[in-house]
């Protein structure tokens, strides 16, 4: 995803890399299909098994890894513009501690408030304490909120039993 | 005249207290969604599933309609205040409504865009009420072979006609597909792609999906290129009441526009683009004042916003008949219903008219609560487009997750949602459309489930799909759809909507 943030689309009729990469991704999903659909045991004498439509979709997969292959091949890709890669990570990092603290059972409040400082902080923001504060009392809302208001339990934590 | 008693016992749902009251919250919450940038009304809908599966389906569903017509005028605001449309159905508005708010006419461009989106919803709605018994009569014969063959259509359009790459559009409903395929084949109760982890034997949630690919991903894409974008946004200045001029100006767009809209969004083509570009350039055509164009001429603003909203009615047309969505909202919609146990067809209008009429009727009551809302409320929508990005977004962020955190709260199903969020920012930088993969992921399963209902029939042979004259045209037109934009490489084509 980060190896092409210098302008490459720009030159066009260029072999574009990350276009060959997406044919390959796509030739092993159907490869992944096939493999997949034949483990399944087809015992339905009328119509159709269950391995028919994984084949199918494979099928159509592996005819659409040819075509993006071509296309990259050609330097067809749409131009893209430089990414700012640090700022893609720190959010996929803010998910990742989300995902760790539910995990460990840290509860709903944590979790979130982390996501929404480090998206903040992507995005720009430098007041990191004054975001996790907004971001505290935005998550605590929401947990009273579904908690109270709409009865759909979200995952607690020692913060959360105060409630 | 059956048209009319159904309309009529479903106004009396439509005005029940609860009822209004869901209409209300829908469209409030379109709107805000429709003037944010990065949230669509599909991400929303999404958004409030799980929360809305312990209400009333009625009610949830009034809601969500109110959210799609909602979207359509809020994003109007955006287009016209600060060039970047908010839904890409406002692209057409943007072109002449930020010109002429950069004129000091931004009032009478919202305005124009307001009523005409009303006139447009008003008449589209109509359309949709008498067109839907008609369609439902037609679609009761329908056998499972010609639903399948219908779903085909629908695959092909939402994806390869319409996009600006059919190779990139019939990769990202593939993908769809495949999505579709996870979980426990419920006629055999075999797993299918579930590589021995429990969480996806009930296979991938429609909300995960469309969460991670509008919500993650355009937020990791938006970050990503936060230092090429720029955003201005103009001060709405001078009177927001038209001239009679403006008047006189913009009532033969709003009609035209809603031409455009309505067959459109009915066909199952799948978008609002097509008709606001189609409106854009035949105002352009017509206009006594063609010079105007570029420069902000409110007719570019009137007939594109019409057509944009008569095609939002457009879409109820097939998912409320046939159970087809053909635009990333009427997808999460029919999830929507499915969630409920309700199958969008022929049956629901039989057994749930109460529901489906007091639906179609409660959109009349979104209309003029939207015009109301939206004509003398504009500042306060406006305010809205303040709120700093980082907080915006970080916010979108913590509402997005707390929605899979609440149906599903697995690391499971947490790593699916940032995956999938990976997976739009890459499709938003390859330029792969978004919308097919969430159709391909609904209309999936069904389609499968038709065609092996119909193999079941036929004891295997695959020549019935073209025994029926139904299924035999419409895998024809699928065909023609399909093959068409290869011949017509070049030719120029709208990009795919997205919402």
């Amino acid at each position: 995803m980060t190896s092409d943030s210098g302008s490459q689309g720009s030159a066009p009729r260029r072999i574009d890399s990350a276009g060959v990469v997406i044919a390959l991704a796509l030739a092993a999903l159907a490869a992944v299909l096939v493999w997949d659909a034949s483990q399944l045991q087809s015992n339905n004498p009328y119509g159709m098994g269950p391995h028919v439509m994984p084949v199918v979709i494979a099928v159509g997969l592996g005819i659409l890894a040819i075509g993006n292959l071509v296309e990259a091949l050609r330097g067809n890709l749409p131009a893209r513009e430089s990414a700012d890669t640090k700022a893609v990570w720190l959010i996929l990092g803010g998910l990742a501690l989300l995902i760790a603290i539910i995990g460990l059972g840290g509860g709903f409040i944590p979790a979130t408030t982390a996501l929404f400082v480090a998206t903040a902080t992507a995005f720009g923001r430098r007041a990191i304490l004054a975001d996790l504060a907004i971001g505290f009392v935005m998550t605590t809302l929401i947990y009273v909120a579904f908690s109270r208001l709409l009865t759909l339990s979200l995952p607690a934590g020692p913060l959360e039993r105060l409630f | 005249m059956d048209a009319f008693v159904a309309l009529a016992n479903g106004m009396a749902v439509a005005i029940q207290p609860m009822n209004m009251l869901y209409a209300l919250i829908g469209v409030l919450l379109g709107t805000a969604v429709g003037v944010l940038p990065g949230i669509g009304p599909a991400l929303t809908v999404a958004l409030l599933l799980p929360v809305t599966y312990k209400l009333d389906p009625g009610g949830s569903l009034i809601m969500f309609a109110g959210i799609y017509y909602g979207g359509m005028y809020g994003g109007s605001t955006t287009a016209i205040l600060i060039n970047t449309p908010g839904e890409s159905a406002s692209m057409a508005t943007a072109l002449e409504g930020n010109k002429m708010a950069k004129a000091g006419r931004g009032g009478p461009a919202l305005a124009t865009a307001a009523i005409g989106s009303f006139v447009a919803g008003t008449i589209a709605t109509i359309g949709l009420a008498f067109l839907a018994p008609w369609l439902v009569d037609f679609a009761v014969h329908f056998g499972p072979e010609d639903y399948f063959a219908l779903m085909c259509v629908a695959f092909v359009t939402v994806s390869a006609t319409f996009g600006s790459s059919p190779i990139r559009g019939l990769t990202s409903l593939f993908i769809g597909l495949t999505l579709g395929l996870v979980g426990i084949d419920k006629l055999t109760g075999q797993p299918r792609l579930a590589f021995g982890i429990p969480e996806l034997l009930d296979g991938v949630e429609v909300t995960t999906l469309a969460v991670g690919l509008f919500a993650v991903g355009e937020a990791l894409y938006v970050v990503s290129r936060r230092h090429h974008s720029e955003e201005k946004l103009e001060p709405v200045r001078g009177s927001l009441w038209m001239t009679k001029e403006d008047w006189q100006r913009s009532w033969k767009p709003w009609l035209r526009g809603t031409m455009f809209g309505f067959p459109i969004g009915a066909l199952p083509a799948g978008g609002a683009e097509i008709p606001t570009f189609l409106s854009y350039s035949t105002e352009k055509r017509l206009s006594k004042h063609p010079e105007e164009f570029g420069k902000g001429a409110i007719e570019g603003v009137a007939g594109p916003e019409a057509a944009n909203n008569a095609s939002a009615a457009g879409t109820l047309v097939p998912l409320l008949t046939l159970g087809l969505p053909t635009s990333a909202t009427a997808a999460m919609m029919l999830a929507g219903f499915q969630q409920y146990g309700l199958n969008p067809g022929p049956l629901l209008f039989a057994e749930r008219p109460d529901l489906v009429w007091g639906l179609i009727a409660s959109l009349f009551i979104a209309n003029v609560m939207l015009l109301v809302l939206n004509l003398p409320l504009v500042g306060l929508w406006v305010k809205l487009l303040a709120i700093p990005q980082p907080w915006l977004y970080a916010g979108i962020l913590v509402f997005a997750t707390t929605g899979t955190i609440a149906a599903k709260p697995s690391v499971v199903e947490l790593s699916m949602l940032a995956g999938f969020g990976v997976m739009g920012f890459l499709m938003r930088r390859f330029d792969f459309p978004i919308a097919p993969v969430v159709v391909g992921l609904i209309l999936g399963p069904i389609a499968e489930s038709q065609l092996r209902r119909a193999m079941s029939i036929s004891l295997g042979d695959p020549m019935a799909l073209l025994q029926s004259p139904m299924s035999a045209t419409l895998l024809g037109i699928a065909l023609i759809a399909l093959v068409a934009p290869f011949v017509m490489q070049g030719l120029g084509r709208f990009k795919a909507n997205e919402d």
